[in-house]
């Protein structure tokens, strides 16, 4: 499979907002959900970012929105320079094809009446390549890639004949099959023991160097992205918080929930039993009425009363590409910082 | 609460022991033959101590725990060895007496992902006061009083109590789950996998609460998990289990700092780490088949130090007070090279 050399940006997502609408009696309007809410970043050729966020930040619906499940509401997403907001029928097929997805559960993601050879010839029927010589050179090839060989003993196989780190090999081998330019996946490891992650996890590392592959990675486990990604950014109530690249964000985080995220990932260490951690007080709050100014202040250690709880706070410069949204970080004024 | 209770000195070793388990075994009956989930497993648990069991998904650490609570299925092949709680062989007593003084009297459960194991159409505050009822025969209205100081030493506001479990978040429903298991006063407490389907800052806010109850209270807990860095959070003494045996017991401090069994040892490396900059590594191969084990070591095949001595099964090996290792490379006079 030839690999084309390409720099530059693969893709551009800006000030995107996914709302849903809420309706009460079916139809009368109650109000949005603002699942994701101006989120702007960038992604080059062959590289990788991670999104990291607890469940209901919105980084589902950031997913979702570019793998064009969802319509963005506001903002634009920019996919090898085209708008792809509106495409509709064979255009939007053909964009599809270019992004892989690898789904958070292995089992749940793959139909388990269909044999590996079904599932992994399906998107290639689906995309034009009908001859059955053709498809199962590609299918040989795709399993080669993920190290499932010989490939005649899984080829007949069924998913639950399977092991969990087999069964997520297959949907990497699903995704990877049209050779996209973009791979989606949605925490790929979560589902599986600590002895296997590190192996898929090296697999996807191995396919962005070999194949020029971008990836955008998503996760709530911090502690499996310094080893995978270029970049990271961190995602609360729907909106960035921190975006950074990965070593700087992880030794030198600014923002107050970088910070409470990294200290509630514990490292395997008994004197973790010795003491409390702290954690931040209170839950995420709702996305329908987000709190006004900066979304974390109401758990904040460090809010600034009259500021964080009045004005959003815009993105400051920490250093280059280190970017982070918190009043603290106003370089003309002195805040303590955390 | 609980009120510790004086000991007399002969009895003192029995009495610190909660649960002592011995040559435990669970097979299930299949088609194809047993399947030997757990396979001869032994250690113990000191009160107001945690013992954590790690161990990968097929490993039988699940069965294990369900069968110390005795929640069998039908299947079963054999289920023999000796299960102490505070020096009685519960082992001995029927199933009618294991339900009514054992089950949630002494040893109650968090269940695998109980968040979402709750009752949906009951209120929580009535799932919570449930087992006083049922197993304590408490009336009704007391219950739902001690349910609610119970609600308030999990951290759950006590207007949820009228609550239905959908109104709840994943933190609040596994808090919920916690109260249900601790309301009884039980002297053990088995978790298992507590936090793994929770977010980072809620799995640290649970393992706040665990640590909490545990000072506290002086509850004992049996905490089941593949998680070894959550699972430090809390252990006193750790024991890994391989293919249906544990095969290392340690106290927790020298554990984490250098394991003996080579499994654990691998398992420790390929854990990513935040703070560290050094590169996991996975351990290769696959866990034995549970249905025809190989005899012998059952890591051997995975195993890079592996020699000729493993082809026979390893005795468990009294490294010394508190360490425990089934493994050759551990017997005494074999200076072996360990990775």
């Amino acid at each position: 499979m030839s690999v084309e050399d390409k720099t530059g940006t693969l893709l551009e997502i800006d000030e995107l907002r996914v709302w849903y609408e809420l309706k009460r009696l079916g139809f009368a309007h109650a109000g949005y959900v603002r699942a994701v809410d101006g989120v702007s970043f960038n992604l080059d050729y062959g590289k990788a970012i991670a999104c990291v966020g607890e469940s209901g930040c919105g980084k589902s619906s950031l997913m979702k929105t570019v793998l064009r499940l969802n319509k963005p509401t506001e903002g634009s997403i920019r996919f090898e320079g085209k708008t792809i907001n509106g495409l509709k029928g064979e255009a939007l097929r053909e964009y599809r094809s270019q992004i892989g997805y690898i789904q958070q559960d292995p089992f749940g993601a793959l139909p388990s009446f269909m044999t590996v050879r079904q599932i992994l010839s399906e998107p290639l029927a689906i995309n034009g390549i009908k001859d059955e010589d053709e498809q199962m050179r590609r299918i040989e090839a795709a399993l080669t890639e993920v190290r499932l060989t010989p490939v005649s003993d899984i080829i007949n196989k069924h998913p639950h004949m399977l092991s969990g780190g087999q069964q997520q090999r297959i949907v990497i081998a699903r995704a990877m099959i049209l050779e996209p330019k973009l791979l989606v996946a949605d925490e790929p490891v979560s589902m599986l023991d600590a002895s296997v992650r590190v192996e898929v996890l090296n697999l996807l590392k191995q396919l962005q160097t070999d194949r020029q592959l971008a990836i955008f990675y998503i996760t709530h486990d911090l502690s499996t992205v310094r080893y995978f990604s270029e970049h990271i950014f961190v995602m609360y109530a729907g909106q960035i918080v921190e975006i950074a690249k990965m070593d700087d964000l992880l030794d030198n985080p600014k923002h107050p929930y970088t910070h409470a995220l990294l200290s509630a990932s514990p490292d395997p260490d008994h004197k973790n039993a010795l003491e409390m951690r702290e954690v931040p007080p209170g839950e995420p709050p709702s996305l329908v009425n987000p709190p006004s100014g900066c979304r974390f202040h109401p758990r904040c250690h460090f809010a600034i009363a009259g500021k964080c709880d009045h004005e959003q706070p815009p993105f400051y410069d920490i250093e280059s590409e280190h970017r982070v949204a918190c009043w603290l970080f106003d370089p003309d004024e002195n805040h303590e910082q955390p | 609460m609980k009120v510790e209770m004086g000991f007399d000195d002969a009895q003192y070793d029995m009495q610190e022991m909660i649960l002592d388990v011995d040559d435990l075994k669970l097979h299930y009956r299949t088609r194809n033959g047993a399947v030997q989930a757990v396979d001869g497993v032994n250690f113990t648990l000191r009160k107001n101590h945690a013992t954590v069991v790690i161990g990968e998904s097929g490993c039988g650490k699940s069965s294990l725990a369900k069968a110390i609570l005795r929640l069998l299925p039908r299947n079963i092949e054999t289920f023999s060895g000796k299960v102490y709680i505070d020096g009685e062989d519960v082992m001995l007593l029927s199933d009618e007496q294991f339900r009514r003084n054992i089950r949630w009297n002494r040893v109650s459960m968090v269940p695998q992902a109980a968040l979402n194991s709750l009752n949906p159409v009951v209120r929580v505050g009535e799932q919570v006061a449930e087992p006083l009822v049922i197993h304590q025969k408490m009336g009704k209205r007391s219950a739902l009083g001690k349910a609610l100081r119970m609600f308030e030493r999990v951290g759950v506001p006590s207007d949820f109590l009228t609550r239905y479990p959908f109104e709840l978040s994943g933190g609040m429903r596994q808090r919920v789950a916690i109260a249900m298991a601790l309301i009884t006063d039980p002297d053990i407490v088995l978790l298992d996998e507590p936090t793994s389907a929770l977010d980072v800052l809620t799995q640290a806010n649970i393992m706040n609460l665990l640590k909490e109850v545990k000072r506290d209270v002086g509850t004992s807990y049996l905490l089941i998990t593949h998680d070894i860095a959550t699972s430090s959070e809390i252990a006193d003494s750790v024991a890994v289990m391989y293919a249906g045996q544990i095969v290392e017991v340690s106290d927790a401090r020298r554990f984490f700092e250098k394991p003996l069994h080579p499994y654990a040892d691998m398992l420790m490396a390929s854990v990513p780490k935040l703070g560290r900059h050094e590169v996991p590594i996975p351990i290769l191969g696959q866990p034995p088949s549970l249905l025809n084990p190989p005899t012998g070591c059952r890591f051997r095949d995975r195993c890079p130090a592996r020699f000729s001595k493993c082809d026979e099964e390893p005795p468990i090996f009294q490294v010394d007070e508190e360490r425990q290792v089934k493994c050759w490379l551990h017997e005494e006079g074999v200076a072996h090279y360990v990775s």
